[in-house]
């Protein structure tokens, strides 16, 4: 059963064949026996679970139907669950009860879905390889020595590992792409504004987007389904018709103009992954798509930008965790001052607190305009060379990561050597396109994504692709060894 | 040495919405501790803001009644610091793009004369929670419920030159936003607080010196006190060979002294940035202009508008302009009466006086508009003398009425019968045939005081009724005869 | 240029972060790399292009004046680490 997608599940659950509580209790077993291998949940929630699985069998005995009624999913622990842990990966929020529920959560929960757990993730969201979570490092189920990608490391393994068919998770430069790529899985970044960002805890506000990770793109559209759509308490959220993503899947890709940047095939790019990509534009050309070389001049640029924009923004969104009215508050402090440094710079970890300094750093007095504004001109830069290449091409297609999934502990200590393995996807972030991974094959048994970029708002255009190619392909149906 | 004081200040109105600037909570003052702090005023892990409509059109209406250009393109910015009454660590408010940008005040001083003052911009912002610092030991209690409040920080040029145009200014202000109807204007709860930025200069230099910020005094009669304070507190400082530090500074009403704040003494850097969760407001013409059609007669205009249709002083005309409620009135006698000068006299001197005894509002006085009013006809025909007509308001304030059951009641109908008026007369005089000799026989200039004695004992005898202008023709002939 | 030891402690005085005096060469060396990757943006040309602070550039919706809050602060303050009379506690702030 804990081989079964999204769909298949919903077409399960319709039939009769199993129930939404027989279907979660395999699934919650399953967790705890080999979850410990994996780390990917930071709590499970076994009796919320429960009583929406029954109600969820309720729901369909009175008639009623959906693709997500009675469905398993998980929360990325940054998305707040009112009652329940959301930790966002940090001692800071260990002990944190959300007072309330993120939009995301409060829509899947209508929607019916069942919330298995909260996933790990590196702490605040920060980072490429999850090793970074106050709750220790999530394992790859696809080699138990390597990292999943991070941020959203741990609802990528949980899926991977076939604890669940899909998973909530966060794309800040990446962190729904990466670890798609490096647990072979499909995930999706959506247009920025698309889905809600109330109640999912902000890492870099303008950046962050929620999106859906799952094995293929047809469960990524049911996902999406039920976290797309304006939100009236979120000032940047876009007040648009969410199209039916499954209606789209099926659209021939007869003459789809494809671009394929050159600048992506630089020195720094694994030719065995380079490989793959062309393997996946061959495949893409047979179904009847249209190649084309383009150029996005400013994407090495992209690194430098967004890690001045994403830790300003951070160091700003983090101020509030000052162990004042919710969160950890060290012992016995002497005065304001101690309560402040010593809660902060107890609760923090490592990379958070690099983060915080390199942005208050950035904005304050005297640096504002040569990193600051710099980054946000540069920003426009990218966006305008995204612009003029979906004059010419529907998607753009090259690899997700440059390298597949290091070794645990490979990158630990030198920040930057992680920080450029997002050379690919945090351009999308800083334009706030839509970018989608899919798997495309294996380096040395780890598995290598290709990522396709759309333009805003055309996230039904990229399931669209990668549903054609998923239909033609077999990869996104290999499982890891031990799952 | 003799020193020029520059003063700028920054004023800080607490729009009177119903909901705050980026929640939906209440913004009702007084409430429980913490009663009105939502997740988003708590600065919750994942919360979001979103812009309330009214602080907008009320921050605008502000905007075209100082005459200022509208940043119909503005942009809210965090600035950042860490104190446990701000919440998020961050507070939300406006830098390189107001929505309010330069305007001016024209204030009436008390000489009479009208001071240009220029408003640099204004901005809008949220208030932060309160800090009690009495309540317990060792710590510090943070209430939230004022945290979030809708604010327009309204700052001017450094154009006043002393405590008292200072005052003025604050007055201008405080009249307007009543008159508008985006702020309360109850200093005491905090609706609209001051701080004034203080320096001075030697006269004739032309660059300004360094100066010191005292924040938060709240009230007209302390903003006088502590700007006269802190100005001492400079010369005496530069003329003993100290230096002015630039500092934030507070006022002690209690000592009648200026000290530094020591959670201020630490340069800040604020870090501003565009804030990431809200987006540029735009402002649309369509918007602007349905605000403008909606604006009422404000202060300015209607103390203008008195001078030239009603031919009062500029003192006069702003007294009255000073609040809507009091305008309102005196133009509702004057519609009654149809004497301005009379009216206005009325409504300053006596209802002033009598509303100040009693601690009233104008909305709240006991003499109705239309009372006075009808008063006013009464002396204007002759029926009462301005004299009586004192009688008359206080039996008016005592709820007896309108002024013509009084008169009618009491009897103080003024007597204008000459005839009548005379045997009084004679009937004095002959009562003080002394001082009638005397009189005669002084010289002119002794005579004026001793004509204003016979006037007196002539009302007294008529009881105050006889008509004062007879009395003073007749007596005149009487006794010069 | 490079951030100094003492550049260290002011940042972090800003950001209100207690460090330990023993990480912070580690800190200080690792701040200064990931200040020279952020430098490389300095060789940009960014003549006459406006700062984009908002992929989207969309503008701000306005929210109708109402009150939609109730009194949540038992709940609220249930996850707080000091409170009393439905206070909020910290350590003494001298003003």
């Amino acid at each position: 059963m804990h081989q079964l997608t999204l769909a298949e599940i919903a077409r399960g659950l319709a039939d009769k064949k199993f129930s939404s509580e027989e279907l979660t209790k395999t699934l919650l077993a399953r967790i705890a026996a080999l979850d410990p291998k994996v780390n990917s949940f930071i709590s499970l929630t076994e009796e919320l679970a429960l009583s929406q699985a029954k109600a969820a069998d309720a729901r369909r005995a009175n008639g009623e139907n959906g693709a997500l009624l009675g469905a398993p999913i998980a929360h990325k622990d940054l998305f707040c669950t009112q009652g329940i842990r959301t930790s966002c990966g940090s001692k800071m929020l260990d002990n944190f009860k959300a007072p309330y529920d993120a939009t995301v959560v409060s829509r899947l929960a209508a929607a019916g879905a069942v919330t298995l757990g909260k996933t790990n993730m590196d702490e605040f969201a920060m980072g490429s390889a999850n090793e970074s979570s106050y709750y220790g490092a999530v394992k790859n189920p696809w080699n138990l020595e390597h990292v999943p990608g991070g941020s959203s490391g741990g609802s990528a393994a949980a899926v991977a590992a076939r604890f669940l068919p899909a998973a909530t998770a966060t794309d800040t430069g990446g962190s729904i792409r990466q670890p798609a790529a490096f647990t072979n899985l499909t995930g999706l970044k959506p247009t920025y504004g698309r889905v809600s960002r109330w109640g999912m805890i902000a890492y870099a506000s303008s950046l962050d987007q929620g999106g859906p990770l799952a094995r293929t793109a047809e469960d990524c559209a049911i996902l999406l389904q039920g976290m797309a759509g304006f939100d009236k308490q979120d000032s940047t959220s876009i007040d648009e018709p969410v199209p039916d993503y499954s209606a789209s899947l099926n659209t021939s890709l007869k003459g789809l103009r494809i671009g394929v940047p050159k600048e992506y095939f630089s020195a720094g790019l694994d030719p065995r992954i380079a490989e793959l990509v062309h393997n996946s534009i061959k495949e893409l050309e047979k179904l009847g798509a249209v190649i084309k070389e383009i150029s996005l001049p400013n994407n090495q640029h992209a690194i430098p930008a967004y890690y001045v924009i994403a830790p300003a923004e951070a160091s700003s969104n983090l101020s509030r965790f000052d162990g004042v009215r919710f969160g950890y508050r060290c012992e016995n402090p002497k005065d304001l001052t101690d309560l402040y440094k010593r809660s902060r710079g107890e609760g923090f970890g490592a990379e958070v607190q690099r983060r915080i300094m390199v942005g208050a750093y950035a904005l304050s007095a005297g640096y504002y305009d040569a990193y600051y504004l710099k980054a946000q001109k540069i920003r426009r830069l990218i966006k305008n060379d995204f612009m003029a290449a979906f004059e010419e091409v529907d998607v753009i297609l090259g690899p997700t990561t440059p390298n597949p999934a290091w070794k645990i502990g490979a990158k630990t200590g030198d920040p930057i050597a992680e920080y450029l393995e997002d050379l690919y996807t945090i351009t999308a972030n800083l334009a706030g396109l839509p970018g989608l991974s899919m798997p495309a094959g294996f380096v040395d048994g780890l598995p290598v994504g290709v990522q396709l970029l759309a333009p805003y708002f055309q996230e039904g255009r990229l399931l669209n692709v990668a549903h054609q190619y998923q239909l033609n392909t077999d990869w996104h149906t290999r499982t890891p060894t031990g799952f | 040495m003799q020193w020029e004081v520059v003063i700028g200040l920054e004023i800080h109105t607490q729009l009177a919405t119903q909901s705050k600037i980026f929640s939906g909570s209440a913004t009702t003052f007084g409430s429980e501790p913490n009663t009105q702090a939502s997740l988003v005023d708590l600065g919750m892990p994942g919360v979001l803001p979103v812009l309330n409509e009214e602080a907008v059109r009320m921050a605008v209406m502000f905007g075209l009644a100082i005459d200022a250009e509208i940043g119909q393109h503005n942009v809210f910015a965090r600035k950042n610091y860490f104190y446990p009454d701000l919440p998020k660590g961050y507070q939300i408010s406006q830098m390189e793009l107001p929505i309010v940008g330069k305007g001016y005040l024209d204030i009436p001083l008390e000489d009479g004369t009208i001071k240009r003052v220029g408003v640099t911009r204004a901005h809008l912002e949220e208030d932060a929670g309160k800090s009690l610092h009495e309540e317990f030991p060792g710590a510090t209690g943070i209430d939230l419920n004022r945290a979030g409040t809708p604010l327009l920080e309204i700052v001017s040029e450094p154009d006043m030159r002393s405590a008292k145009e200072a005052v003025a200014y604050v007055k201008t202000i405080h009249a307007l936003v009543r008159y508008l109807g985006i702020c309360d204007g109850n200093m005491a709860e905090g609706s609209l607080r001051c701080d004034c930025n203080v320096s001075i200069r030697p006269k004739g230099q032309v660059e300004f010196g360094t100066r010191c910020e005292i924040k938060n005094v709240n009230s007209f009669r302390f903003i006088e006190k502590a700007i006269n304070t802190e100005v001492r507190r400079q010369i005496e400082l530069i003329e003993d060979g100290g230096k002015v530090i630039q500092q934030t500074r507070l006022y002690d009403p209690n000592k009648d002294e200026t000290r530094a704040m020591r959670s201020k003494e630490e340069a800040n850097d604020y870090r501003y940035f565009p804030d990431p969760d809200l987006l540029p407001v735009v402002i649309e013409d369509s918007f602007l202009n349905e605000v403008r059609a909606t604006l009422p007669e404000l202060p300015q205009q209607k103390r203008e508008r008195f001078q030239a249709q009603f031919g009062l002083s500029v003192y006069d005309a702003s007294v009255l302009a000073s609040s809507r409620e009091q305008a309102n009135y005196f133009e509702k006698v004057l519609s009654i009466a149809g004497d301005a000068k009379l009216a206005a006299n009325w409504v300053m001197v006596e209802l002033g006086s009598l509303l100040n005894k009693q601690g009233l509002e104008i909305d709240e006085a006991p003499v109705s508009a239309e009372q006075l009013g009808g008063m006013l006809l009464r002396i204007k025909d002759n029926t009462i003398s301005g004299k009586i007509a004192k009688t008359v308001f206080e039996a008016m304030a005592a709820g007896e009425g309108s002024a013509d059951e009084i008169i009618e009641k009491r009897g103080l109908k003024q007597v204008t019968d000459s005839g009548a008026i005379s045997a009084v007369l004679d009937e004095m005089l002959a009562a003080n045939a002394e001082q009638v000799e005397q009189y005669r026989a002084a010289d002119e200039a002794k005579r004026g005081k001793m004509f204003g004695f016979f006037v007196g004992q002539a009302m007294k005898a008529s009881k105050g009724k006889a008509n004062p202008q007879q009395v003073n023709e007749l007596l005149k002939s009487k006794l010069e005869g | 240029m490079a951030l100094e030891r003492s550049d260290v402690e002011k940042i972090a005085h800003l950001a209100s972060l207690g460090l330990n005096d023993a990480d912070l060469p580690q800190t200080t060396a690792a701040l200064n790399r990931i200040l020279g990757l952020v430098d490389q943006m300095q060789a940009v040309n960014t003549d006459g292009i406006e700062p984009l602070a908002h992929p989207l550039e969309a503008s701000q919706r306005l929210r109708a004046d109402v009150v939609t809050e109730r009194n949540h602060r038992e709940a609220y303050q249930s996850i707080a680490p000091a409170v009393e009379n439905g206070l909020y506690l910290v350590p003494k702030v001298i003003d």
